[in-house]
């Protein structure tokens, strides 16, 4: 058999670092990590001159001093004479619950208005169509700054509330009241409490919580083991049970046994004196920022709940109704899936937009993490470069989570390929 | 009916009945309400519920934009008309805050008297686009070249524009309609040299300065065909060495020489005079030209063989992804100057167009990640088997494709990053929608007007992003290779 190869012992000369391709890519990367790590050198060496130039130090020494600063909003307890640190983290919780809560409201607008789009009614799509279209095409930072000014300059202060014939009223059968300072909602409280769990550091979680948490899980569980066991069944006889009752039942019955037992109900908002008290007053801040952010992501949910849908060919469900499936279990055994499959990823990127875009608190003074240590913090310190780095850092770690969990849950509904 | 006859049947019709009418419903606009409004119970709900949210925005704000003003100088101004015309109490829009503040929304604090340099600048821009984005008929070339020439000589000579420049903007608008009826990809030489070119026109100072930077490739070109007769490798890398070493050490010195021997200046225009929508513009567009390019090298070393350059894309995209774009505007304003050599300044507009690119050039490169993925690898194989090196592969086989398929995800990347450009308020530019908006409620005439700047900006930030989703529209379809 001949050899059609090149004959192996040709000797080296230097051009063929260049010109072989066997040793082409790896001179190519030679050069690449040589430049790059010049650069990186270069950058540190600028920073450490600067900061020697400066007279500053790079150490994170600063995060346990006393902050001397306070926060509006602090869902963990929080004073003036807490640490930096504490202040991050306090920043860091209020960035996670606009997050999660504008994830939520947005994804559930999105489905509506995606689904929306796609009806027969003329009316209701075109109208959607607007919205998505209005939504899409403008600065989010636009929608935040005219939600936030509807709040501050529409809405009645707290003292309109007051007398017999009140010049303003609450919503939602007198739980929710819009003044121009806050939003008053109403807050769950027991009547039976069974008092907190310290973690230390003064951040307390209630029995309660994560009873119900518990409760949850286990029920979650549950429900899991009641479809397998009817899978099984229909498996053995073919004839698959009734389970719907179960199911509910372990889904709501122990968490209604919690509340009875806890005693949990709402306490509405009241007006005593120039403010609400009782309710929570929920900083109108954050609420022009999660009703910003949902509207704005939802447009952007809705297109891609919509593409997602229209990705699924028509075949799909005519096929399915041959087969006899009634259409709610065409919808959730043959389309759903499928549609899902296209939904999910770029679904997960408008969860990191939506995380990401909540920096934009700066514009509605929310002290998020941007607030606090990329705000506030720096400011008092003059740590701009560690400040900075470690907010990076930190919203680094959060889209890191979040797109690795939304990657698990992606896999497990993605087309089984072999 | 087999015992029918003819015969006992009582009448046979034996004439046509001429065509009826369909009945009332269903035809005609009874039969598209019927169909589209009301098919069903469920439907009509929807359909009512619809015209609620419609009718309680038109009672909301009809009024509102029925007495709107558009001559006034203040808001007490715009109040006193509304209720002498209305009646006291009556609700009115006061668009005569944009008709006063135009200037400042369009031109920023951009110095009055060169106001035409701007929309100079502005109406050249369109010709350096005609190549790339109209050079599929010469028709839509015609429009956009004519209107162009009119509205910008137009506007220039409103401004005040010296006949001197008034005349250079007409003979290159009037020469690149005579050369686009011609051959259209010679236009694309005067889109090279159109970003040297607007940036001269947009800061002003000595014309020897963007010539000194275009001289970089031209030393490289030189170097190249000097030494390319020697050693082709040493003729490679002389001409990536050369340009940049003389970038580096003799373009400034150059530069100010040939200024002090042959002046060449006109105003300068310092970046804090920058605002408005030239300043989105000026953003938006630079970030736009470098994103796409520096996102395609992206992507390629993404899905690069070699280890390393592959690593490096995933850690610089993820990176850049993983962070909020205000982070790394406040990277750029307040960290660049420990990174770089003690004493160096460097422009606040210059470093946050280059944030700016970074940012959207990570989004891009996933982008075309996606495109290149998609094409079958056929194409791949089918490069390979016809003898084409990576190079030659990637430009005439596989990127033609994968940019095809991926254009809407690439203009929605332009579109955000083009809305993005308003975060620049937060690192003390004076964009149009939030400084520019404070800064015109700062004054007293105009204290308390919230609604109708927001309105405003945000209509312009609309026309425009729908007009490149539309232009993205438009360009699919022209490119559409499939017969479906």
């Amino acid at each position: 058999m001949t050899d059609v190869r090149a004959p192996q012992n040709a000797s080296f000369r230097p051009s063929m670092l260049i010109y072989d391709r066997r040793y082409r890519s790896l001179t190519f990367q030679v050069i690449v990590f040589v430049l790059v790590m010049a650069l990186a050198w270069w950058l540190v060496n600028n920073t450490i001159q600067n900061l020697a130039a400066m007279g500053k130090t790079f150490n994170f020494g600063f995060l346990w001093q006393r902050a001397g600063y306070d926060i509006p909003q602090t869902p963990i307890p929080y004073t003036s004479d807490d640490t930096h640190f504490r202040a991050a983290v306090v920043g860091l919780l209020n960035t996670l619950i606009v997050s999660v809560l504008g994830c939520i409201a947005a994804t559930v607008l999105g489905i509506v208005a995606g689904v929306a789009r796609l009806s027969k009614n003329w009316l209701i799509a075109r109208l959607m169509t607007v919205y998505v279209e209005a939504f899409r095409n403008m600065p989010l930072l636009l929608w935040i700054l005219i939600v936030f000014a509807i709040f501050t300059e529409v809405m009645p202060p707290p003292n309109a509330f007051r007398g017999d014939d009140p010049s303003a009223s609450m919503i939602l059968f007198d739980h929710v009241a819009l003044t121009n300072r806050y939003t008053a909602i109403p807050t769950l409280a027991m009547t039976n409490d069974p008092g907190s769990l310290d973690l230390g550091a003064r951040i307390t979680f209630n029995w309660a919580t994560l009873a119900f948490a518990a409760v949850l899980i286990g029920g979650w569980l549950a429900r899991r083991a009641i479809n397998r066991w009817a899978q099984d069944v229909q498996d053995r006889t073919g004839v698959r049970p009734t389970t719907w009752w179960m199911s509910l039942a372990v889904m709501t019955v122990p968490s209604l046994l919690l509340i009875w037992y806890f005693g949990l109900h709402l306490v509405a908002p009241e007006l005593r004196g120039f403010n609400f008290t009782g309710g929570l007053n929920v900083q109108n801040g954050l609420v022009a920022l999660w009703l910003a952010l949902t509207l704005y992501t939802g447009a952007f949910i809705a297109e891609i709940v919509r593409a997602g849908i229209l990705a699924v060919s028509r075949g799909q469900s005519e096929a399915a109704f041959a087969l006899g499936l009634r259409p709610r279990r065409t919808m959730s055994l043959v389309i759903l899936p499928q549609a899902l499959r296209v939904i999910i990823p770029p679904l997960i990127s408008q969860y990191l937009n939506l995380t990401k875009n909540s920096s934009l608190a700066i514009a509605v003074g929310y002290m998020d993490i941007r607030g606090t240590l990329g705000g506030t913090t720096l400011n008092q310190t003059g740590r701009e470069l560690e400040a900075i780095l470690l907010m990076m850092g930190v919203y680094l770690t959060l889209s890191l989570i979040i797109s690795a969990g939304m990657n698990v849950f992606n896999a497990r509904v993605k087309l089984k390929e072999r | 009916m087999s015992d029918t006859h003819a015969q006992t049947v009582p009448f046979v019709r034996e004439t046509m009945l001429p065509p009826a009418d369909p009945p009332l419903r269903e035809a005609g606009a009874v039969r598209w309400l019927r169909e589209n409004l009301f098919s069903g119970p469920a439907n009509t709900v929807l359909t009512i519920l619809g015209f609620l949210i419609i009718w309680f925005l038109v009672s909301h704000f009809w009024d509102w934009i029925a007495h709107s003003v558009w001559n006034a100088d203040s808001l007490a101004d715009c109040r006193r008309i509304i209720a002498e015309t209305w009646g006291e109490g009556a609700r009115g829009a006061c668009w005569a805050v944009i008709r006063e503040r135009w200037n400042q929304y369009v031109f920023g604090f951009y110095p009055v008297e060169l106001y035409w340099r701007p929309t100079m600048a502005f109406g050249l821009l369109f010709v350096a686009l005609t190549p790339v984005l109209f050079s599929a008929s010469v028709m839509i070339r015609r429009i956009v070249l004519v209107l162009t020439t009119v509205l910008t000589l137009w506007a220039m000579t409103v401004l005040g524009a010296p006949a001197v420049w008034l005349a250079f903007a007409a003979v290159v608008l009037v020469g690149a309609l005579a050369v686009s009826e011609r051959r259209v990809s010679w236009l694309l030489v005067f889109s090279i040299l159109y970003p040297l070119m607007g940036v001269w026109f947009l800061w002003g100072g000595s014309a020897w300065g963007p010539v000194m930077v275009l001289m970089g490739p031209v030393l490289g070109w030189i170097a190249w065909r000097l030494l390319s007769g020697l050693s082709p490798m040493a003729a490679a890398v002389a001409a990536l060495v050369v340009p940049v070493l003389w970038w580096l050490l003799y373009a400034g010195t150059a530069a100010r020489d040939a200024e002090a021997l042959v002046s060449l200046a006109i105003p300068a225009v310092a970046s804090d005079r920058f605002g408005g929508f030239l300043l989105s513009i000026t953003i938006g567009v630079a970030g736009i030209a470098m994103s796409l390019p520096l996102g395609i090298v992206l992507a390629l070393a993404r899905r690069s063989d070699m280890f390393l350059v592959k690593s490096l894309a995933v850690i610089f995209i993820e990176f850049i992804r993983g962070v909020p774009l205000i982070a790394l505007l406040f990277v750029a304003s307040l960290l660049l100057n420990y990174f770089l050599p003690p004493g160096t300044t460097f422009d606040i507009i210059l470093r946050v167009i280059i944030m700016v690119t970074l940012f959207a050039a990570a989004y891009m490169a996933e982008v075309i990640r996606g495109g290149l993925a998609a094409l079958p690898k056929g194409q791949y194989e089918a490069a390979d088997a016809l003898g084409l090196d990576y190079w030659k592969a990637q430009r005439l086989i596989v990127l033609p494709q994968a940019l095809k398929i991926s254009i809407p995800g690439i203009v929605s990347t332009f579109i955000g990053m083009f809305k993005d450009t308003t975060l620049v308020t937060f690192v003390g530019l004076y964009d149009p929608l939030k400084s520019m908006s404070d800064a015109v409620r700062a004054s007293t005439s105009w204290k308390g007007i919230y609604w109708e700047p927001y309105i405003f900006v945000g209509a312009i930030f609309f026309l425009i992003c729908f007009g490149m989703s539309r232009y993205s529209m438009y360009l699919e379809r022209r490119l559409a290779r499939d017969h479906r």
